[in-house]
């Protein structure tokens, strides 16, 4: 039974029609499979390897160099925060937060919640430093935040069982 | 004068990021005017107003361009670099979510000149808002024959626009490594030349240019090369190289300020105004230490450097790497410059894309030894060690294939040379406290 279904191999045939290559469509397709599995299993690699003309080890050589994206051995919580530590967050307590995001999930950054809710990692500058110190809920930038606001917002996050948002 | 916004002159008109709205505020009307001109007239025009990238490199665009092969017979790429990613530095990002016709409308155009088929915007994952607001556009431009095939009647003119969206790396913002990228490869940045307008993406000729370069684009068009150069800093008679600053440019302003934010300004402007006039000041009645003039990268300048214009050549006067993405972070008074070069030589070491031996060692060591420096177990001997790491990592003494040493040199360079005195006394401070911390545990 092959890991990825029809509809995602007809999504990611249909990248390809973007590019000149066949490879191109990479970043793309991870970006797909991680959406679905929370993380890039092995089997994924190899399909999609096959499917796209290249060898497994071209596809983990890609996604191995990008931080974003997580083998089957470290899955993606349901939410994914990302907390800003770059210099203009750092100046206005980005290092404070995280450490206090921490220390109040449990957890350490790149680790996922027992529950599997959230998974918190540090992030390097988000393009938001007008909002520092700010973090990055899934996708959607929050700041300027201090730690009561964002602990609330984590909250809110864990509470909801919403699929997976990135 | 007061200087009237360019580029953000709309951005708070409700609903501007409809194809409507931005039509019935003068939207496309370039794009129409473009469109009577052959794609080299357009060229023409780009290069006489002087525009230089707004990416870092401050590179002349129409000079790029002007390195495109004549007569090729295409494929020919245009990628907007989209990828955000140096510390400080949102105005690209403030354009997209703001203003997205007015990107599309500059890369439309400058398709058209360089001729262009495709165009790839290289987006930064972390942009979801930009991403949703620039696809919902390029959705209505396809629906209303701005994009496509015959672009508003014009014959032969076609372009398909995609949006790729990025997976975090900071080397993406490197235009070989962005190529790369795009390419389903890791982004290890390409030995040039061949230079990307010989041959870049899948070996074809291609143009990579920031998002507010591409802005310009649109309204040098609509007002022509004359106008644009009116705006901003002639070149310097005593400096050959120096091409001129001109237009308008997007400063990013955060760290310790009253009012961190994006504001458009002609290039030039001294760092005191900016940080006075429009960022309200330095933050809770405090004093300005020290200041990054455009992005991470760039270095340090200090309190009494602030009269610097940042211009293209401004920063470079006082021993900053130069104007960069034009993003000031402001350092206050009581913060110390050991915890800020430790934050930025973390950086460098964490984004370091590996391929180069002198960045990827340099960079980490450098990183190791303010760490150390930072747990009380520096030297002063320290000081001089990063101090010859820092000179020999990056292009400018030619080790690696790009600029991103150099960017993780800077700081380091500008920082213990204008604040030796602090790591000194850092340094010997902290090993003296340790000394008697230790003390009763030592037997000699």
């Amino acid at each position: 039974m092959p890991i990825l279904t029809e509809t995602m191999r007809q999504e990611i045939e249909a990248y390809t029609q973007r590019y000149a290559t066949r490879q191109a469509a990479l970043l793309p397709a991870l970006h797909l499979i991680q959406r679905h599995f929370h993380c890039v299993p092995l089997a994924a690699i190899e399909e999609l390897a096959d499917f796209l003309g290249l060898h497994p080890a071209q596809v983990h050589d890609t996604l191995s160099f990008y931080g974003f994206f997580r083998d089957e051995k470290h899955p993606l919580g349901r939410h994914r925060v990302w907390v800003c530590r770059s210099l203009p967050c750092m100046l206005r307590g980005g290092e404070q937060l995280l450490e206090d995001l921490c220390h109040h999930l449990g957890i350490q950054p790149g680790q996922t919640t027992s529950d599997g809710s959230i998974t918190l990692e540090f992030a390097e500058c988000l393009g938001a430093c007008e909002l520092a110190p700010c973090i990055l809920i899934n996708d959607e930038c929050h700041g300027p935040l201090d730690s009561d606001t964002a602990r609330n917002l984590i909250e809110k996050l864990r509470q909801q069982g919403a699929e997976h948002g990135i | 004068m007061e200087f009237e916004p360019v580029l953000l002159r709309h951005i708070a008109v409700p609903g501007i990021q409809n194809l409507e709205v931005y039509q019935a505020h003068g939207g496309y009307n370039a794009l129409h005017q473009a469109l009577e001109l052959s794609p080299e007239q357009v060229v023409q025009m780009v290069k006489e107003s002087g525009l230089r990238g707004r990416g870092g490199a401050g590179f002349p665009t129409g000079i790029k361009w002007g390195f495109l092969p004549k007569d090729h017979p295409g494929p020919i790429y245009l990628c907007v670099n989209a990828d955000e990613s140096e510390p400080g530095t949102f105005c690209n990002r403030v354009l997209m979510e703001g203003d997205p016709h007015q990107v599309l409308e500059g890369t439309i155009i400058s398709a058209y000149a360089i001729r262009a088929r495709v165009a790839y915007i290289y987006l930064r994952y972390e942009y979801g808002k930009s991403y949703r607001v620039l696809q919902r556009a390029i959705d209505e431009l396809y629906k209303n024959g701005f994009l496509g095939r015959n672009i508003l009647g014009k014959a032969g003119f076609d372009l398909d626009i995609y949006i790729h969206r990025g997976a975090g790396a900071y080397i993406c913002g490197e235009e070989t490594g962005l190529i790369e990228s795009l390419e389903g490869k890791r982004a290890w940045p390409r030995i040039k030349p061949p230079f990307p307008a010989v041959q870049g993406l899948f070996q074809k000729p291609t143009i990579v240019n920031n998002v507010e370069t591409l802005a310009c684009v649109k309204h040098i068009v609509e007002r022509g090369p004359t106008w644009f150069r009116s705006m901003g800093v002639p070149p310097d008679p005593n400096n050959p190289r120096d091409l001129g600053s001109f237009g308008p440019k997007l400063y990013c302003l955060s760290g310790h300020v009253n009012q961190p934010g994006c504001y458009e300004l002609p290039l030039g402007i001294p760092a005191r105004e900016l940080i006075e006039k429009y960022g309200g000041g330095v933050w809770q009645g405090r004093r300005a230490k020290a200041i990054i003039p455009g992005g991470l990268s760039m270095g340090f300048m200090t309190a009494e450097e602030l009269d610097t214009p940042l211009d293209f050549n401004g920063p470079m006067r006082v021993g900053c790497l130069g104007l960069g993405t034009a993003a000031v972070i402001v350092i206050d008074d009581r913060t110390s410059m050991v915890d800020v070069l430790y934050n930025s030589c973390r950086f460098f070491a964490h984004e370091s894309c590996g391929q180069c031996t002198p960045c990827r060692e340099g960079t980490a060591w450098m990183a190791k030894i303010l760490a150390r420096i930072r747990r009380g177990q520096g030297y002063l001997d320290d000081l001089d060690i990063l101090l010859e790491i820092a000179n020999g990592i990056g292009i400018i003494p030619g080790t690696t294939i790009c600029g991103l040493a150099d960017g993780a040199a800077w700081p380091v360079k500008t920082a213990i040379t204008k604040f030796r005195a602090e790591f000194e006394e850092y340094i010997r401070n902290s090993r003296s406290r340790q000394a008697s911390i230790l003390a009763p545990l030592t037997t000699h």
